[in-house]
């Protein structure tokens, strides 16, 4: 290639080839389009990274909650991300209820308190986001119907929740899942 | 398609003269869909669909600009600006109902083009690129209406763009950052909305743009027709200008009267009353169901509740209900009998009306609620949906013994064709 480019024009002409069956019109072809290709792809970035999330969007946000008026048996719903978070005062029975399972014999094998704070076993905090397909699941809310596990019960797909938001039936692959967050006082969480 | 009896384009006046040397438009249009494109001449109402079809897109592009004169894309007031639209616009009820109405009667139509050329084979040699561009058609059509269906921001506007963003969030590894990517943010929102009706405005015109091919590549062989047996001669076709407009004109005056039944007498029959409550991220309706033209491909999604090996169920669900369609690019590889006509084709026929059934079947489940019965239905029925389309149709093609054909499309039409016994 270097002595295509030290080529003289009298002895071999743009459109010759030379012994090697190159042209000096070939190089150029091959790297004009080259860089026009390549220039290409990078104007694609912007176009593709713009559909993500925006600055406002991630901007993290989080939740306070007071859990101090939550009986024991009760849950509320909050926001975070713009997504229903549940915060549940789990009774005893419930707690053993989720104890109780072997936790290899679960699609999403996890153990209660693999999903709780520690000391704070009672307070099981999930996102209130079905992960079939995002759906919110019943069973925070006052009379809600709670599913056979008596935990929470996805409408959309008929996914079924237990007493540690575990997915134990339906088309759900995961377990509701945990946001990060911590008890900043003994009645205050932090979420996010 | 130029047979050679084709009629030519013969401009008199000499404006026209004129403009045909600069630019044969008028010429274009003659031979495309005027006195010069030679047509079968025993199609029957089922060849009305197409261009029914093409209506309805018009339909959809003129009511869908006009309406986003008045509509506003943004979360906090995309509700409300429909109300708007819909008690204060003049004529605003009117061009809603007749734009949400226009995308059930467009399915509809689609529907029955798809099912016609089911039975008629119209995929098969040498039409195959009409067919892949159609497929093609109908996926950007269900984008399109889903996208347009998620603009009014009620309820199921909100809960059905969470559950479909939510079925790539099942890809393996990229699924959630897809999903993330693909709404702009955790949940739709503002971002989402916006993308959706600037998409919603588009892919119309993407659709327009593929018709054109779909027109081109059939103009290639010209049209089939009900016997599925080729163009022999020129007393087998009639010119499409006066027969066929006529023909498309009076079907398309009886599919006016049933859309403006829809239009004026029962506007929300197809509709959802959920979807007249603003959108809320905090509360799920009882019962989601997409918009009854998803029904069948909802319930084939629904029916994988179980995994299966090493893919989760969610993922199996998904890959069934994108395969559902996609199975229909291999149609023309699938069906490898010589005949193409479903008339003379006795255990393809029965097989065909079971299909049908099928999918009605599926489309019921579809709209029900996730009950363990309709779930136990759904997995019968969309088994049976890729039985069909991918067992039955090759070997019922290769064992199938067809009926006798006619000489030509003369014949089967007039009963004698004297070319037959010269």
């Amino acid at each position: 290639m270097a002595d295509l480019l030290k080529a003289d024009g009298a002895m071999t002409g743009p459109t010759e080839a030379k012994d090697d069956g190159v042209r000096r019109r070939d190089f150029i072809n091959i790297a004009a389009v080259s860089f026009a290709g390549i220039g290409g792809i990078a104007a694609l970035v912007p176009l593709i990274s713009q559909m993500s999330a925006s600055a406002d969007v991630l901007a993290e946000s989080s939740t306070e909650v007071d859990v101090s008026a939550i009986a024991a048996g009760q849950a509320i719903k909050t926001m975070f991300r713009k997504q229903p978070v549940f915060v549940r005062n789990l009774t005893p029975a419930e707690i053993a209820a989720a104890d109780k399972v072997d936790p290899a014999s679960l699609r999403d094998p996890q153990t209660l308190e693999q999903r709780t704070k520690k000391g704070k076993g009672n307070w099981l905090i999930t996102m209130g986001v079905c992960t079939h397909l995002g759906c919110v699941p019943l069973g925070a809310g006052q009379g809600e119907v709670k599913g056979e596990f008596g935990g929470y019960f996805c409408p959309c797909h008929g996914s079924v929740y237990d007493t540690a938001a575990r997915i134990r039936k339906g088309p759900a692959p995961k377990n509701l899942e945990v946001p990060p967050y911590e008890f900043t006082s003994d009645t205050v969480v932090k979420i996010g | 398609m130029s047979f050679p009896w084709a009629k030519h384009y013969k401009p008199s006046h000499p404006l026209m003269v004129w403009l045909d040397e600069k630019l044969p438009l008028p010429r274009f249009v003659h031979g495309a869909i005027g006195g010069g494109y030679p047509v079968p001449r025993n199609l029957n109402y089922f060849w009305n669909f197409g261009v029914l079809a093409g209506f309805c897109l018009v339909l959809q592009i003129a009511t869908g600009v006009i309406l986003a004169m008045h509509y506003a894309a943004n979360s906090g007031v995309a509700f409300d600006s429909v109300e708007h639209i819909m008690r204060d616009v003049n004529w605003g009820w009117m061009l809603r109902y007749g734009h949400a109405n226009g995308a059930s009667a467009f399915f509809v139509v689609v529907y029955i083009h798809i099912f016609r050329g089911f039975f008629y084979s119209s995929y098969k040699a040498p039409r195959e690129m009409i067919w892949l561009l159609g497929v093609t058609i109908f996926l950007l059509m269900m984008a399109t209406a889903f996208m347009g269906y998620v603009l009014p921001w009620g309820q199921m506007s909100f809960w059905g763009a969470k559950v479909i963003t939510g079925l790539f969030s099942a890809i393996p590894i990229v699924g959630e950052p897809l999903q993330q990517w693909l709404l702009g943010g955790f949940a739709p929102d503002n971002a989402a909305l916006n993308r959706f009706f600037s998409l919603h405005f588009l892919l119309p015109f993407v659709i327009a743009g593929v018709i054109i091919l779909h027109i081109w590549a059939l103009h290639i062989p010209g049209s089939s027709n009900p016997t599925g047996i080729d163009v022999k001669q020129e007393s087998d076709t009639v010119p499409f200008h006066p027969y066929y407009t006529a023909k498309d004109g009076f079907g398309l005056g009886v599919f006016l009267l049933i859309y403006a039944a829809f239009v004026f007498f029962m506007p929300n029959a197809l509709g959802h009353p959920d979807n007249y409550i603003a959108a809320n991220p905090m509360s799920t309706p009882a019962h989601i169901v997409p918009e009854w033209y998803f029904w069948p491909f909802y319930a084939i999604l629904r029916a994988f509740t179980a995994d299966f090996l090493f893919i989760p169920a969610k993922l199996m669900g998904v890959l069934a209900m994108f395969s559902a369609i996609l199975c229909w690019f291999f149609l023309p590889w699938l069906d490898t009998s010589p005949v193409r006509s479903g008339h003379y084709r006795p255990l393809f026929r029965k097989f065909f009306y079971i299909l049908v059934l099928d999918v009605l079947v599926l489309g019921f489940c579809g709209g029900s609620p996730a009950e363990t019965k309709y779930v136990l239905i759904s997995q019968i029925a969309s088994a049976y949906y890729f039985l069909h389309f991918l067992v039955i149709l090759p070997v019922v093609s290769s064992i199938e013994k067809p009926e006798p054909l006619p000489f030509s499309i003369t014949e089967s039409v007039l009963g004698t064709d004297a070319a037959a016994t010269a």
